[in-house]
């Protein structure tokens, strides 16, 4: 009999990847060693907009151990452009060339490349560079950007305005506002973020003149996305071209990208014959490195007395940054799609500049538009429950579909594929002790402490996503071989960089398949061994890429059944599989196992007519729909009154990601976003000065989060099944980031609303609120 | 000009003939071959790259390595003698990282943590280790994986 196994799925067990990871003994770009490697440091611009009279490297080139400076007069011509995959309607577009030309666009820009047998003789050697630059008016503020007679970004552009997209859905919009009894307003703004994984970036190219074969060793999300478009720039064909991702120190999306050092150090291994290496320096990690958000809205939403929603009218100004880098213009358009959030809003319009200033781009970050969405309608919900004096649950649970609405049209024009808002809703009323905490909130008040609760309700689009709404396909491949000798061997197009996918496919696999876990083997992140996938990003992973690996497996399954059926002189009908164990009830006591059926498999004397040889099958697996995880978290801080620090007293998160493979990895998953989202409420900023400069170049300038600013979690789940895969799983990879945003900030903005504080933007900082907590002291008394 | 220096790393002694400005991150990393411990930052904030110098717990970006000469270092390969270290064990069990870039830096600052107060309090643990950024977990994992190796030393030690 097929032995009964406790299924690994649901299992909240230790990560296969670990133990290399905490050895030490990982291999991460900067970790990748060849014969004759040499390195680089690129020179960056100091200035945020200037034209450069003239580059002299002659004394670099001088320096012993140095064996080649590069200015964009000397590799431009040689690589394409950096792309950008987005695609928006009439979008003005500035060539984006790999080092600049006659003009630098942004404090960063690079401008030189130094090449040496020792990365500290390339520092020097940047340094002996020489560059006369003649300083051009800047523009750093996007809504100043886009006044008539503001200076330009792009003086040959004509304009600032990259484009104008309007996103727009449901009933009349005006009509909305006709009928309703009051308009309320308010302007948010969502701060620039940079997204500091621990590891910068790096590059390693290595040419093989003979073959014409370039290996690219890169800090990258996305390999595949990689190894299609590097191509145009650097003039190797795809199928010469093997890129790999090897350990990856962290992505949050700043590694969903084709930068230009990657075609750069391509560039130079090919044209020295060397190995290059390029690691990224935190400071340029800060400056060159996409940084996210940096949204400013102004909201209009039309109201009934009695709380109802009728419409939501906004126009945003998204600043891009100086040049457009793989998705910058599309993220956000991301935000118009989920601006109803999980709500039912009967009309939404969303106007949309994308705005050209002299700053880094901006691009997907850990949530990439989602944030954003939550944070603005989780923020006008409070406040319009504020304004008309309605319940802010109330108000929430007024204008949720019902569970049995599923799938649900929104006025964006997105079909949310399941959801049960109303349980994810009162779970966490109750793991709160909602009522308590209120009554605990108002006593505190009472004593004169300034305390608060927030909560928001949130939805999010995960597992990106069907192709015809991705712009270079949404699908994922994968691929299950079971092996002669019984193991399995699993590739994935996906390329995790911290998600814990060498285990939570495992699980899958070895539950599916019927073998220990211990067993199979996950690859990923090399494009010689993955030959295909769409890659990381959008909370994907698992929920597009695992449900290949399903389809993988049930192709061997049925493939198995066809020769377990010929061994047992039966057909495949009468096969049963079950726990790895072929049998075939009535027919014969008969067992056959995985190794004895790979065996027959490959060594292919025994197989039935037309049956091919071998146990392996691949997949595209192609969405029909984004999915949809949802959930609410309730947040409780108190506000030191002396000096305006926010401490958050409970955090209660409430997520319904479907079905749980590895409810560790879902934890650590969300609370790693929970922790982006502190950051980003409490204390991050990326900040530039009028001048374009950039302040915050180091961690000693960007706040970062740390151990002791994060609260105890108490954590709960509701399990909703989405329709749209076959694990019924739908993403959490950025759920935390989307969910915790607005509840950590309306629990500071209820925190303060005994002062009068209706508002307060983001990051709340201690001086902020303590500025605050001054202004409204000195007018309220 | 190049000069000696000689350290003992992870109880081997190594001499070699290096550029003053040589970080003893750089040093470990490129000359020892020692590529476990990582460089976040070169300003003394992330500690990716923390190690012991005679066992104290520093930022090996903020040291020339001629200034640990004649010191003991123990880098992440280091530790454990052949087996998982306690605080080690704690990371795999808690699910103490995810993409692993901090955890070196992170696990030699919560054995160093945990060598001056062998029973911290999450308070203590989340104090001990303010000098070390992580991006990915939100810290509190790796809090229960250094009260986890606290708990094992006090079943060690009865």
């Amino acid at each position: 009999m097929a032995e009964t196994r406790t299924p690994y799925v649901g299992r909240a067990m230790k990560r296969i990847e670990d133990p290399r990871l905490i050895k030490g003994i990982g291999t991460y770009v900067d970790d990748v060693r060849l014969p004759g490697i040499v390195h680089t440091a690129i020179l960056r611009s100091p200035h945020a907009h200037a034209r450069i009279r003239k580059i002299d490297v002659s004394a670099a080139r001088a320096l012993p151990g140095v064996v080649a400076v590069l200015t964009g007069a000397d590799v431009n011509d040689a690589c394409g452009l950096v792309p950008c995959a987005a695609a928006i309607p009439d979008l003005k577009a500035p060539k984006h060339t790999v080092l600049a030309g006659d003009r630098v666009y942004y404090v960063g820009h690079p401008v030189a490349v130094a090449v040496a047998t020792d990365p500290y003789i390339a520092r020097d050697a940047i340094e002996a560079i020489d560059v006369d630059y003649d300083p051009l008016p800047v523009v750093a503020d996007a809504e100043a950007a886009v006044k008539p007679g503001s200076p330009l970004t792009h003086p040959d552009l004509g304009s600032n305005v990259a484009y104008t997209h309007t996103v727009a859905g449901g009933s009349s919009i005006d009509e909305a506002f006709r009928s309703a009894d009051r308009v309320i307003r308010h302007r948010l703004v969502h701060q620039r973020l940079t997204p500091m994984p621990i590891e910068p970036r790096g590059v390693v190219a290595s040419f093989q003149p003979g073959e014409g074969t370039l290996t690219i060793w890169t800090s990258t999300q996305i390999p595949h996305l990689l190894r299609t478009l590097l191509p145009a720039m650097i003039g190797v064909p795809e199928n010469k071209l093997r890129i790999v991702a090897p350990e990856v120190g962290g992505g949050f999306g700043a590694k969903l990208n084709v930068y230009a050092e990657e075609a750069l150090v391509a560039h130079l291994a090919m044209r020295l014959r060397r190995p290059v290496k390029w690691i990224e320096s935190r400071r340029d990690n800060a400056a060159a490195t996409i940084h996210g958000r940096d949204q400013i809205g102004e909201y209009e939403l039309a109201v009934r007395n009695d709380g109802t929603i009728l419409g939501i009218r906004t126009r945003t100004i998204a600043d891009l940054g100086s040049y457009l880098q793989l998705l910058t213009p599309a993220i956000p358009t991301l935000t118009g799609l989920v601006l109803t959030g999980c709500y039912r809003i009967p009309a939404v319009k969303m106007e949309i500049v994308g705005v050209y200033t002299h700053k880094m781009a901006t691009d997907a970050y850990r949530g990439a538009g989602r944030p954003e969405a939550t944070y603005l309608i989780e923020r006008l919900m409070d406040v319009v429950a504020n304004e008309l004096g309605v319940d802010r649950l109330e108000i929430r649970l007024k204008h949720f579909p019902q569970p049995s609405e599923f799938p649900f049209a929104t006025s964006c024009g997105l079909t949310y594929d399941s959801g049960n808002y109303q349980g994810a809703l009162a779970k966490a009323k109750q793991l709160a002790n909602w009522d308590q905490l209120v009554k605990d909130r108002d006593a505190a008040r009472a004593s004169g402490q300034l305390s608060g609760i927030g909560v928001s309700t949130y939805v999010e689009i995960c597992a990106m996503g069907p192709s015809k709404a991705m712009p270079a396909g949404g699908w994922e491949w994968g691929s299950v071989r079971m092996e002669i000798s019984g193991k399995v061997t699993v590739v994935t197009g996906v390329s995790p960089h911290g998600q814990g996918q060498e285990t939570t496919f495992a699980q899958i696999v070895a539950d599916r398949i019927g073998v220990p876990i211990e067993d199979v083997v996950v690859l990923h992140g090399d494009t010689n061994v993955a030959p295909y996938g769409r890659d990381t990003y959008g909370s994907r992973g698992t929920a597009v890429g695992g449900s290949a690996i399903v389809m993988s497996i049930d192709k061997i399954v049925a493939k198995a059944k066809t020769l377990a059926a010929h061994l047992f002189e039966t057909t495949s009908d009468h096969v049963t599989f079950e726990n790895g164990v072929f049998t075939s009830p009535g027919v014969t006591n008969r067992e056959i196992g995985w190794t004895e059926l790979a065996g027959e498999a490959y060594v292919a004397k025994n197989l039935p007519a037309g049956l091919e040889p071998g146990l392996e099958a691949s997949s595209f697996f192609e969405p029909q729909n984004f999915t949809f995880p949802f959930g609410t978290h309730i947040v409780a801080v108190d506000v030191d009154r002396d000096t305006g620090r926010v401490k958050i007293t409970k955090y209660v998160a409430v997520d319904d990601c479907g079905p749980q493979i590895n409810p560790l990895i879902v934890e650590g998953q969300l609370q790693g976003g929970i922790a982006h989202s502190i950051g980003q409420v409490l204390f991050e900023k990326t900040v530039y000065d009028e001048n374009g400069q950039l302040l915050t170049g180091e961690f000693m300038d960007y706040a970062l989060p740390r151990a002791t600013d994060i609260p105890e979690y108490v954590f709960g789940h509701t399990v909703t099944p989405s329709p749209v895969n076959p694990l019924g799983i739908k993403g959490v990879g950025e759920a935390g980031t989307i969910g915790a945003t607005p509840a950590i900030a309306n629990a500071v903005i209820d925190a303060l609303a005994p002062l009068g504080v209706t508002h307060l933007d983001l990051p709340m900082t201690p001086e902020r609120v303590w500025q605050a907590m001054k202004t409204t002291a000195a007018t309220t008394v | 000009m190049p000069i000696p220096v000689r350290l003992r790393v992870n109880d081997t002694d190594r001499e070699h003939v290096i550029e003053p400005r040589v970080l003893l991150v750089h040093y470990l990393r490129d000359l020892c071959g020692l590529t476990g411990t990582h460089v976040g930052c070169e300003t003394g904030i992330c500690g990716a790259c923390t190690v012991l110098v005679d066992g104290q717990a520093v930022k090996s970006c903020t040291l020339f390595a001629v200034q640990a000469d004649g010191a003991s270092v123990t880098t992440i390969e280091g530790v454990g003698n052949g087996h998982l270290h306690p605080v080690q064990q704690g990371f795999w069990d808690c699910h103490g990282l995810q993409c692993g870039y901090c955890t070196p830096g992170m696990i030699m600052a919560s054995i160093h943590l945990l060598a001056q107060n062998p029973s911290p309090t999450r308070a203590e643990i989340a104090e001990g280790l303010r000098g070390n950024l992580c991006r990915c977990t939100g810290y509190s994992h790796i809090i229960d994986a250094v009260a986890q190796a606290s708990a094992a030393g006090e079943v060690a030690r009865g």
